[in-house]
């Protein structure tokens, strides 16, 4: 029996394996469903993640792969391309103590087992809405499709879904992937929100779509899609205040691609499976504070918990839940536990275990005004807070507003010579001539690089073709276009 | 003549394929061509997926007499060639005293139709057995034949049987022109001529073009659109039975239904369109919603997981068109509803009229009628462990929402219709039908697409020829 079955190998899980492992339990599992550790931050080829928890930037591979090393080095079990089918719980012998937790899982190494366990951390993530869910109108071609499905297929697998795209939703994602179509040779001609504000973060409206002259409507929203086969236009209608469509606001695009980034939902139908009570609303599971769900023994952090901004948020939450199913392993399941009430009927009494109150969680507080730029003010891209500075040109850039010294160099810079961490993939080309298990290698540029120099580096990674798979950190390219920076392999 | 066959069947949705799954248990060389790159490109992939009772149709018409005859059929047919098919019963509610009289006069019509079993129940009487009924509900027709089925792969089902069985499927091949010479219709196609003495126009909403290629037009196309909201699972048990509301001069109104895969589906208006439009609008969804809560006012809409639309063939004509409109020339037009729950007993009645106009049928010896395939969701604990440890792709899951595994999808590649893209793979194992609309398991399959066959992925499908998923790869002619 494993005292912890972790469901799910991205960010969440890993880190919840690790403080389990830290906290005292040896007999860890991790189940992950895809070949490899790493969750989704494997496709998210973008710097930005770590600012928090390990105070650099890294991408998401990087960051991954910083777990993955502790998740090795600590001698956690790891299960991959297997699914977990069915949570259940069964009654202990004699009716004594916890109730066993079983975890079926099936894959093509692993087969079909029923495993057993102590306690299971839920660390399943969460899925994209899509369309269907927002009943947008229009035909069903091919090229409508969710910002992160586009995302695997770009970064990971290298397939191009199209030239001319059109996004609808401001969520990170998509404001992610209006940068990343950019820069692999599409034309983003808009980014529509419904919203009067910006659904992501500050710092991507400005490196996402501000870099690349992307237009963001906020207050408008697809009101037709038109193609029989291939998308081949949007309309795009402003709504009023009621978002409803107003007529005669009416814009046309002609695209071949329409990428949606319309939110992100818990995905808990396995937490239903084991009686886990799920926030109606959110689609998250309930928790105490000590991330223990509705159901002893069974604990939830990450995106399966409630949808997080930042992935270091994120990696301390799930340590939480780690340390929490360690506590509750180790205690023998029974010290924790404190006598409630005895029942004047029968006498007999119910415990309840302490943990906690049941967490809110909020949904972040829209930073609408942060896109009324004065003259001369910026928003601040080095970290996720997106301060607003104001540079005061004449006064040899003068930079106030910023919240740390870092955004005082920001601040000039970005009058003065403005630059990027530039991230992308390089082809790597499989053994042999099968050119179907070609796929993509994630690289960034060792130092911040010129905007202006932007396209002209793109043009170096595409001629770049790996003919084995390199290590992380590997120098690809030294001192690039002599632009001061080294273009290294971003993933393990 | 290689080209030569006994009977050419035109389009392949499920009147095609019932058509040739008929003539296939005869002695008789069958072709089948069908303008799509797949089966069930049409009305059968986008409608209410219902087999219905036959209480609806008028007293005495075609409809009426194959409704009721292709519903028993389906019954049939769908245990035999493994086809999803739920026999979950359906309610007509009212909700006014006039409505309650009408349920009565679909009472007397079922019964003369031959409908077995209906009743009329109370207000309450129908909420005890549906509890999530409006209360403004005064009373409802209670219909037990009325069933749920997979539509597409009905039509899959019939048509891999009539493959099976020797008929030839021509995917990928537009009938443009007809001629008859000497005692043969000519049927020239984009991908060369046809030749046969008898000709089955099972094309849909294209039957009326078909027609005038071969005959003096004597009917008037009239395509009426439907809008859909399918939702998610969570809400698949809102109603067992399937609920309709009384039937006006539209059709028969939006209907809430499970499906058989568990979700439950909700409409469809009724709007007429210029030929084969699918879009969906703003309007034509939320008048579907807001009628459908009229029925069951607990339907939480927000677990809509994708809409749709289809297009009914309707025309001029109230009934049914099925007839000899010209020398060997079966017309099977104007299907609209109930043509899905008919479409056996069309198939049936075309060759009951071959017949008559001079074809020869003689009963094939080794008609095979039988299929099987693998949904390893629903297979038990001990067969998925037996399954996985035969054959280890079965357990590897590559649809997520609907648990659909790699073997499935290559046993499909394998079937004597393979699927030719996202889609396909979509209406033969499952995949995408879920929560996720395929974003998980997209780029799965469009892997497989490109190690199985070998395709270029700018080759893979979303659905129909043109609807290509990808423009190329990165890195590559930007």
């Amino acid at each position: 029996m494993y005292d912890v079955i972790v469901i799910g190998g991205g960010p969440a899980g890993m880190a919840a394996a690790c403080a389990a492992h830290d906290s005292g339990l040896r007999n860890i599992l991790i189940v992950e469903r895809d070949v490899e550790l790493g969750g989704i931050l494997n496709q998210c080829i973008h710097n930005g993640f770590g600012l928090g928890y390990f105070k650099e930037q890294l991408t998401g591979p990087e960051y991954a792969h910083r777990f993955i090393e502790r998740v090795h080095h600590k001698g956690i079990q790891v299960m991959l391309d297997t699914m977990v089918l069915d949570l259940s719980t069964e009654e202990a012998e004699g009716g004594k103590g916890p109730a066993k937790k079983i975890v079926t899982v099936v894959g093509k190494e692993t087969g079909f087992r029923k495993l057993e366990a102590k306690s299971v951390i839920l660390a399943m993530g969460c899925r994209e809405r899509t369309r269907g869910a927002i009943n947008t109108p229009g035909m069903r071609p091919a090229g409508v499709l969710t910002a992160g499905a586009a995302q695997r297929y770009v970064n990971v697998d290298g397939y191009m879904p199209g030239k001319k795209v059109v996004i609808l939703g401001s969520g990170d994602i998509g404001l992610i992937m209006a940068r990343r179509m950019t820069l692999e040779g599409a034309k983003v001609l808009a980014c529509v929100e419904v919203m009067p504000f910006c659904g992501g973060l500050a710092r991507n409206v400005v490196q996402c779509l501000d870099d690349f002259g992307i237009p963001l409507y906020l207050s408008h929203t697809v009101t037709d899609i038109k193609g029989r086969d291939r998308i081949e236009q949007v309309v795009v209608s402003k709504v009023d205040d009621k978002m409803r469509p107003i007529p005669g606001t009416e814009m046309y695009f002609d695209c071949d691609t329409l990428l949606l980034s319309v939110g992100l939902i818990p995905e808990n139908e396995l937490s239903l499976k084991a009686g886990i009570k799920v926030d109606s609303k959110s689609n998250g599971t309930v928790v105490h504070e000590n991330m223990e769900t509705t159901v002893e023994g069974f604990f939830a952090c990450g995106n399966v918990a409630h949808v997080h901004d930042l992935v270091d948020n994120v990696t301390r939450e799930a340590e939480k839940a780690g340390r929490s199913a360690a506590e509750y392993v180790l205690s023998n399941y029974y010290t924790l536990w404190v006598q409630n009430q005895i029942c004047s009927g029968c006498g007999t009494s119910t415990y309840y275990r302490k943990k906690g109150d049941i967490v809110k969680f909020l949904p972040p507080s829209p930073d609408g005004a942060a896109f009324k730029m004065g003259k001369n003010e910026v928003i601040c891209t080095v970290c996720p807070n997106g301060c607003h500075l104001k540079v005061h040109v004449e006064h040899d850039y003068k930079v106030t507003g910023n919240g740390c010294p870092k955004g005082k160099a920001y601040g000039k810079a970005e009058f003065t010579n403005p630059t990027r961490v530039i991230t992308s993939t390089v082809k790597l080309k499989a053994a042999g001539d099968n050119e179907a298990l070609d796929s993509r290698i994630p690289v960034k540029t060792s130092n911040p690089i010129p905007k202006t120099e932007i396209m002209n580096l793109m043009k170096v990674i595409d001629e770049i073709e790996l003919t084995e798979r390199p290590e992380i950190g590997q120098v690809l390219v030294r001192d690039v276009l002599g632009l001061d920076a080294n273009l290294i392999v971003a993933k393990g | 003549m290689e080209n030569k066959y006994d009977v050419l069947v035109i389009g392949c949705g499920v009147i095609g394929a019932a058509a040739a799954y008929e003539l296939s248990k005869y002695d008789l060389r069958v072709g089948i061509l069908e303008k799509g790159n797949d089966v069930s490109l049409g009305t059968t992939k986008a409608n209410s997926a219902i087999i219905h009772a036959g209480f609806d149709p008028e007293s005495g018409t075609l409809m009426a007499k194959l409704n009721v005859r292709g519903s028993e059929l389906a019954a049939e047919i769908c245990e035999k060639l493994d086809v999803p098919y739920r026999r979950n019963g359906a309610m007509v509610v009212a909700f006014s005293e006039d409505e309650v009289q009408t349920l009565k006069g679909l009472y007397t019509r079922g019964t003369v139709n031959g409908v077995k079993g209906l009743r009329v129940l109370t207000g309450e009487e129908a909420r005890e057995r549906e509890p999530g009924l409006s209360p403004e509900v005064k009373g409802a027709l209670y219909a037990p034949t009325s069933a749920i089925i997979s539509p597409w792969e009905y039509c899959l089902a019939l048509a891999e049987t009539a493959v099976i069985n020797g008929s030839d499927l021509m995917l990928n091949t537009e009938v443009t022109a007809m001629s008859r010479e000497d005692d043969l219709w000519k049927v020239t196609t984009n991908k060369g001529e046809y030749f046969a003495p008898y000709v089955v126009n099972a094309a849909g909403v294209d039957a009326i073009s078909v027609h005038e290629m071969a005959a003096p037009s004597n009917y008037v196309s009239k395509p009426r659109r439907g809008e859909y909201f399918l939702l998610d699972k969570s809400e698949g048990t809102r109603t067992d039975h399937t609920i309709f509301q009384c039937p006006n001069a539209d059709g028969k109104g939006v209907l809430v239904t499970p499906t058989v895969h568990g979700n439950l589906l909700v409409g469809p208006n009724s709007e007429n369109v210029d030929w084969d439009n699918t879009a969906n609008t703003t309007a034509g969804l939320n008048f579907v919603r807001e009628t459908a809560k009229r029925s069951i006012p607990g339907i939480l809409f927000n677990k809509s997981i994708r809409n749709f639309a289809g297009v009914r063939a309707t025309t001029d004509h109230k009934d049914f068109i099925i007839e000899e409109a010209a020398p060997g020339f079966i017309d099977c037009a104007g299907i609209c509803s109930p043509g899905l729950s008919a479409a056996p007993a069309i198939g049936e009645y075309a060759v009951e009229l071959l017949e008559k106009s001079g074809m020869k049928a003689e009963p094939k010896e080794n008609f095979i009628c039988e299929r099987k395939r693998i949904r390893f969701n629903e297979l038990t604990d001990e067969e998925k462990a037996e399954i996985v440890k035969e054959d280890p792709s079965y357990g590897r899951v590559i649809c997520r929402c609907e648990t659909v595994t790699e073997g499935e999808i290559l046993e499909c590649f394998r079937r004597p219709i393979p699927p030719v893209s996202i889609d396909g793979v979509k209406r033969r194992v499952g995949t995408g039908m879920g929560r996720c609309q395929g974003g998980f398991c997209g780029p799965r399959i469009s892997e497989l697409f490109v190690q199985e066959y070998g395709y270029d992925v700018t080759e893979v499908l979303q659905d129909r020829a043109g609807s290509e998923m990808f423009v190329g790869k990165t890195k590559e002619g930007r």
